[in-house]
């Protein structure tokens, strides 16, 4: 069985997100950039797949400029078998990217996507279930467990009521929730490895497929900051503050 | 348990800083021109190169000249050069003195510097490295020093990953990787705990262990002679400010208020470009008063109306804080011994007088890997690379830190004022040249004194415009420490922060610490020593600062701490 797992390069999730002054967007001048976490879980069930047998190959894919390298290197030494890249400096929007990762899965021939359910960037949700229809294969979301038996996938969904039992069939669409699974620490001599494996390189035109924007970006701001909180002495202090504000009665 | 990996190498350096990188640089670029292979890695501790580097920073780029010619045409990291400097006294909390230019001491003087970002710098050596080969790997700390059998130095071990607090493997448990090299280069910036270890384990200057333990008088002499290192603490914030006051490569230098007299430290303000100003302040961790908070002191100082005006209307966009050494030539261990060199602020070259470390990072870095590759080319392994205690020593650097060498100790014996004057006399007038040398035998953790000689000190709240609480500037570092790992801050005695260091010194770390890692947390049974880790922005100053020397800095998991941002 074969295996592709869609990646992002976003803003590592520990640095605070910058906008720049004029409003276009978020600053991201030698800011430390990461393979999205969902996407990372995503990567981390395929390779244990590989590791019980039940896959032969994964190939990780990205599309995105030149610097994303590092981000398909680090997949690589975490225990991807091929990287892609699929080279654009275009704004990358789901439907876009569903696209092209529909013309992917016609040259890859994968027999499961797993991808994260959601980039950390944008927080879209939207490129899975966009493939899913793109494509006509059974998707399962939100996905917090995973088993793979007989040509048939069973997963656990994280939904609101709980969880969710489903059974879907191959080739399917699975994206990653966080409690899939923790993903591993790479080890020094694989980043070593990864570095001298190939990442071959496709363009949009090799893939026959145009980034259309549908979506425009007016305006980029930070939320409005917090009012500071205030340190009350007492109790009392506290309920004659909410009746005054009209909280309590 | 897993097993170990071993990975060979003919040169390991720890740390990707100014000076491990431009050593990394120069191997090389002497491995192309002699054609003889050599393997080169450099270990970081940091997410990625530059995450855990802080500086002002004002760059000479004598030595990143001497490394690339042609650097300006290698799509350098973005600088400006420093066009109009001043350096103001600030007498009180409102009034200023501009010193004139002739008064201020030469070596304070920034003509051909350029206004940089220290990470944004070593991200681009970090390139410069990698195009000839080097293998960096960020996100790994080395942990151990790995000692062969006859106790030569002949590698490191990077640390554990996927330990939960108690020091249990998880599933996801990494056993650290034995990098063993023919000879290892330390560059972990200012109080490195390897070079704390190699220092005392080789004897190679001053040593805590054999000072405090009278009696062995024998083992006293035996060791190499120099001072104890002495440290600053520094913090530094990058603000985004109204354009019409900006004025790219302005520099301003401060000192006196809010110090007083006796306490060394200063401000500096370098309007870098776009709109972005780099601030902070210095504080000398050998003051006395144990209610003294270096980073209130900092936060009061951007009130004075000069800094205050600045930052009206402005956004602060980033926070960290890094110790740094201020011994200068007297503090300097010797920087040799089997298998392994010291190199940049692992060995103190910053110049105190200048202001400036990174020249003397990057030139010792160069000059390490020369001795290092002529010891290679003799088929030398895990021995000592004497030549680059040779080499450092009729250099440039050594001269430029003799010559200053009486800058910061008369700081320290006669105050800002008079210690100043002197250093004004001694460098404007005598131009260096003068036969005496000033000593400061005092370790800095042993100048506080006690609580009782002084009265606790009231720091008014922040105003949140231009002065901010702890945590939501730690907050602009990107700190970020896995929770479930054991504590990196190690205390040799758990029982001494609230038997002894409490009631004699009411805990200094509770206010040094520029990250509110230290709480005394009153509970029902009495005072409890909290250390919050996560918050640790690698600073090293408890590990200089504790009175009873009782913290101890250790890495956390690798790719932890802050991740600062154009810093």
């Amino acid at each position: 069985m074969k295996i592709l797992v869609a990646i992002k390069r976003v803003v590592d999730y520990n640095v605070r997100i910058q906008i720049k002054p004029d409003g276009s967007g978020v600053m991201l001048e030698g800011v430390k950039m990461s393979i999205n976490p969902f996407d990372e879980i995503a990567l981390e069930e395929a390779i244990r797949l590989k590791e019980k047998g039940l896959a032969e190959s994964i190939t990780v894919v990205t599309v995105a400029g030149k610097q994303a390298e590092e981000q398909l290197r680090q997949a690589l030494a975490m225990g991807a078998d091929h990287a892609l890249r699929v080279d654009t400096d275009q704004d990358l929007q789901p439907i876009n990217i569903a696209r092209v990762l529909e013309a992917i899965v016609k040259r890859e021939a994968p027999d499961l996507i797993l991808m994260g359910k959601q980039a950390i960037d944008d927080d879209c949700s939207q490129t899975p279930q966009m493939l899913a229809g793109l494509l006509d294969w059974p998707q399962a979301t939100f996905v917090s467990k995973l088993e793979l038996a007989d040509g048939w996938v069973r997963v656990s969904r994280e939904v609101d009521a709980g969880l969710e039992e489903l059974s879907v069939r191959l080739p399917a669409i699975i994206s990653a929730d966080l409690r899939l699974n923790e993903p591993r620490y790479v080890k020094l001599p694989d980043i070593m490895k990864a570095r001298r494996k190939p990442i071959d390189i496709l363009t949009l035109d090799d893939l026959s497929v145009a980034m259309a924007p549908q979506l425009e970006i007016v305006k980029t701001e930070p939320p409005p900051p917090r009012k500071p909180g205030r340190k009350l002495a007492s109790i009392e202090e506290l309920i004659t503050e909410l009746k005054q504000m009209g909280v309590l009665s | 348990m897993a097993e170990r990996d071993i990975l060979n190498f003919d040169v390991a350096i720890v740390g990707a800083g100014p000076a491990g990188l431009a050593a990394a640089c120069r191997l090389g670029q002497l491995t192309r021109e002699s054609g003889r292979e050599m393997s080169i890695c450099v270990l970081e501790k940091g997410a990625e190169v530059g995450a855990h580097s802080l500086s002002g920073a004002l760059l000479d780029p004598v030595a990143l000249t001497g490394l690339f010619p042609d650097w300006e045409k290698r799509d350098p990291p973005p600088m400006t050069p420093v066009t109009q400097e001043e350096v103001h006294f600030f007498a009180n909390q409102s009034r200023r003195l501009k010193i004139p230019p002739w008064l201020v001491p030469r070596p304070l003087h920034n003509q051909g510097c350029y206004i940089i970002s220290l990470g944004r710098l070593c991200q681009w050596l970090a390139l410069q490295a990698e195009s000839f080969g080097v293998e960096i790997f960020p996100g790994f700390a080395a942990a151990e020093v790995h000692y062969d059998a006859e106790g030569n130095v002949a590698g490191v071990i990077t640390g554990d990953v996927g330990l939960d607090r108690d020091g249990n493997p998880k599933d996801n448990f990494q056993p650290g990787v034995l990098i063993e090299a023919k000879y290892t280069l330390f560059a972990e910036g200012c109080r490195g705990h390897l070079g704390k270890e190699l220092v005392e384990r080789f004897q190679l200057g001053w040593n805590n262990a054999s000072n405090d333990e009278s009696g062995d008088e024998a083992r006293q002499q035996d060791r190499f002679q120099c001072d104890p290192p002495h440290y600053g603490l520094g913090f530094k914030e990058l603000w985004r400010i109204d354009p019409a006051k900006f004025h790219p490569g302005k520099v301003l230098h401060t000192w006196g208020w809010p110090l007083d007299a006796h306490t060394e430290g200063g401000g500096f303000l370098y309007h870098w470009l776009d709109n972005l100003v780099s601030l902070g302040f210095v504080v000398g961790l050998g003051y006395e008063n144990p209610y003294l908070n270096p980073y209130q002191e900092f936060q009061r100082w951007k009130t004075h109306p000069q800094i205050r005006g600045l930052l009206q209307g402005a956004e602060r966009l980033g926070y960290g804080a890094r110790a740094l050494n201020k011994g200068g030539w007297q503090s300097i261990p010797k920087t040799v011994f089997p298998g392994g060199l010291l190199i940049g602020c692992e060995a103190g070259f910053l110049d105190n007088a200048r202001l400036k470390g990174i020249h003397t990072a990057m030139q010792t870095g160069v000059l390490a890997a020369e001795a290092v590759a002529e010891a290679f080319a003799a088929n030398g392994r895990n021995d000592e690379v004497t030549g680059f205690e040779r080499r450092w020593r009729s250099s440039w650097v050594a001269d430029a830190l003799y010559r200053t060498r009486n800058f910061g100790p008369a700081l320290n014996r006669w105050g800002a004022y008079v210690g100043g004057m002197y250093s004004w006399l001694e460098q404007n007038i005598l131009a260096g040249k003068v036969p005496w040398t000033i000593h400061n035998k005092t370790p800095d953790h042993a100048r506080l004194k006690p609580a009782a000689q002084f009265e606790p000190i009231e720091y008014s709240g922040a105003d949140g415009k231009v002065s901010f609480d702890i945590l939501s500037s730690v907050y602009l570092s990107n700190t970020n420490h896995r929770e479930d790992q054991p504590c990196h801050l190690k205390l040799k005695d758990p029982a001494i922060p609230v038997e002894k260091c409490l009631p004699l010194y009411d805990e200094p770390a509770q206010r040094y610490c520029p990250a509110n890692v230290y709480e005394i947390v009153q509970e029902p049974e009495g005072p409890r020593f909290q250390i919050n880790f996560q918050n640790c922005v690698h600073c090293k100053a408890c590990d200089i600062k504790d009175p009873f020397q009782n913290i101890i800095w250790t890495p956390p998991e690798g790719g932890d701490g802050p991740r600062y941002v154009n810093m």
